[in-house]
């Protein structure tokens, strides 16, 4: 097994061994193309995983594996011990089950995908009420603590057209946190965005990070992931080709092609 | 929109002028007084143009949303039936329809006696329910093509956000992907409707008695041919504003940048 424990991590605190996502044997083929090839993977409550690798390493793909998004080919999908019911052709077995289960998945994309017809409030909203079926004026309060903790306290009404991509992506991460998730999914939330606005995304997530939430990061930011996580992930061509704590991938990386894809970015 | 202000520059005012003009010379020196006779009948007829036109984009649109999805989503045998109406509604011409409905179906149903005995006969041996039939079917050709594109036009990430969130697809259909495709149609929906406005005419071929038909009946009576004509496409006009007005109104409810960065 490929997975790591809770125990050996710098920042486990008691109470955190309790496991919030397993990937178990995930492949992933799109057509011939096999993308992921045979992944296992564990992350504990409260852990910052960041996912690192080439483009087209995978990770995304393992990202998205995770709810659904892309049905895997094989493997098994564990969240919050939960094991997601599946067909033999990988699609969900049980609709309601998967639903349920997206709904503790908070995810934020690498386009933001705000709805674009709803305003911000709207947006973080929209789940509370019609998915989780939360009382309207409970999720508004709710929505507006976390609009002006992504510091967009002020643009509650405001279309998302009206904004940069930093402020959308933060309304975005915001939208994530009101269903109160159990594991946060971030999948290169920076990638689109314009340098300079980078930063203020960066920000929001490490104070989540700080703040004890389980997240799974899919991220080119190096000097980032090495800050937030407690471990790293590095896949190449569908593989996880080395991981462990930060200072170990980046400062002595074994895998050959770590050392090689350290030195590319650098 | 033209403010008062634009309204008063030099060639504005002569052309305002000038309609002005027209209008009085139309008003004393045309023949009116066929008018009051026909004003009841008249008004019948401007009930029947309006009620026809409400109900068949409505209708129609209605139609229009499952035509438009089977075409952008559905598997080929839903997709595939959805285009080929789509096509032959657009190829052809609406009087030729109207007409395929009224003679073929209207003189097919007589022959049978189940449907001569049933309570749908006293309307069905009636022309307006062809009439609306066709208006409906005519529109929801159009539109159905054209909410083709707006359901296409959502971005796809949006919708998989819905989904990531644990949205059945229904939901998601529902608050996400329909409201933005009407948003994405609204502009042409109003010059839609003003065209389907202009098609409710040909009704008249099927003695359905609009507006237009009135016009019709005051010229064979009376032998008056322009005023008649002329009033009819004042109504026309003046229908066709108040369409743009609503439209105008909804669209500037709804927020103007819908459109993705």
């Amino acid at each position: 097994m490929d997975s790591f424990s809770g125990g050996d991590l710098a920042s486990a605190s008691s109470g955190r061994d309790e496991e919030a996502v397993r990937i178990e044997d995930l492949h992933k083929s799109f057509g011939e193309l096999e993308v992921l090839k045979g992944v296992n993977l564990t992350a504990r409550k409260g852990d910052v995983v960041a996912i690192i690798g080439g483009s087209g390493s995978g990770k995304s793909t393992m990202l998205r594996c995770i709810n659904f998004l892309e049905t895997p080919t094989s493997g098994r999908i564990y969240v919050g011990g939960e094991h997601i019911a599946m067909r033999e052709d990988g699609t969900p077995a049980n609709r309601r089950q998967l639903e349920r289960i997206r709904t503790r998945l908070g995810m934020v994309f690498q386009s933001f995908n705000l709805w674009t017809h709803r305003t911000l409030l709207e947006n973080v909203i929209e789940v509370p009420v019609h998915v989780l079926k939360q009382s309207r004026a409970e999720a508004i309060e709710k929505a507006q603590s976390l609009l002006k903790r992504v510091g967009l306290g002020d643009k509650a009404d405001v279309y998302p057209a009206y904004l940069s991509g930093g402020q959308q992506q933060r309304a975005a991460i915001a939208r994530a946190l009101a269903v109160d998730p159990d594991v946060m999914l971030f999948d290169e939330p920076t990638s689109a965005l314009d340098p300079e606005l980078v930063g203020e995304v960066l920000t929001v997530i490490r104070d989540l990070a700080a703040e004890g939430r389980t997240m799974l990061l899919v991220t080119h930011e190096m000097k980032f992931a090495r800050e937030v996580a407690d471990h790293v992930v590095y896949l190449y061509q569908g593989r996880i080709e080395e991981q462990g704590a930060p200072d170990q991938v980046f400062d002595a990386p074994k895998s050959e092609r770590l050392q090689q894809f350290l030195m590319s970015i650098n | 929109m033209i403010g008062l202000r634009d309204l008063l520059k030099p060639h504005r005012i002569l052309l305002i002028l000038l309609f002005l003009a027209f209008v009085v010379w139309c008003a004393l020196s045309l023949r009116w007084d066929w008018l009051p006779q026909y004003a009841p009948l008249a008004l019948e007829g401007l009930w029947r143009t309006i009620w026809l036109l409400v109900v068949t984009t409505i209708l129609g649109f209605l139609l229009a949303i499952p035509l438009g999805l089977a075409q952008a989503v559905g598997p080929w045998y839903l997709s595939t039936p959805a285009r080929v109406f789509c096509t032959v509604i657009r190829g052809t011409p609406l009087l030729l329809q109207i007409w395929l409905l009224y003679y073929g179906l209207g003189s097919l149903f007589p022959q049978f006696p189940a449907i001569r005995q049933s309570e749908l006969w006293p309307y069905l041996r009636q022309a307006w329910p062809y009439a609306v039939l066709a208006l409906t079917l005519s529109y929801a050709g159009y539109e159905g093509e054209v909410m083709r594109g707006a359901f296409s036009g959502v971005g796809k990430g949006q919708l998989e956000a819905a989904k990531a969130y644990g949205m059945r697809p229904f939901a998601v259909f529902r608050r996400i992907w329909l409201p933005q495709a009407i948003r994405n149609v609204l502009p042409t929906l109003g010059g839609e409707t003003i065209l389907q406005l202009k098609a409710t005419p040909l009704v008249a071929t099927i003695t359905v008695i609009d507006i237009y038909a009135v016009s019709s009946r005051v010229r064979a009576d009376t032998l008056i041919v322009y005023e008649p004509l002329l009033l009819l496409a004042l109504v026309y006009l003046v229908i066709a504003g108040i369409i743009a007005f609503i439209f105008r109104r909804i669209e500037k409810q709804v927020p103007s940048a819908i459109q993705r960065r």
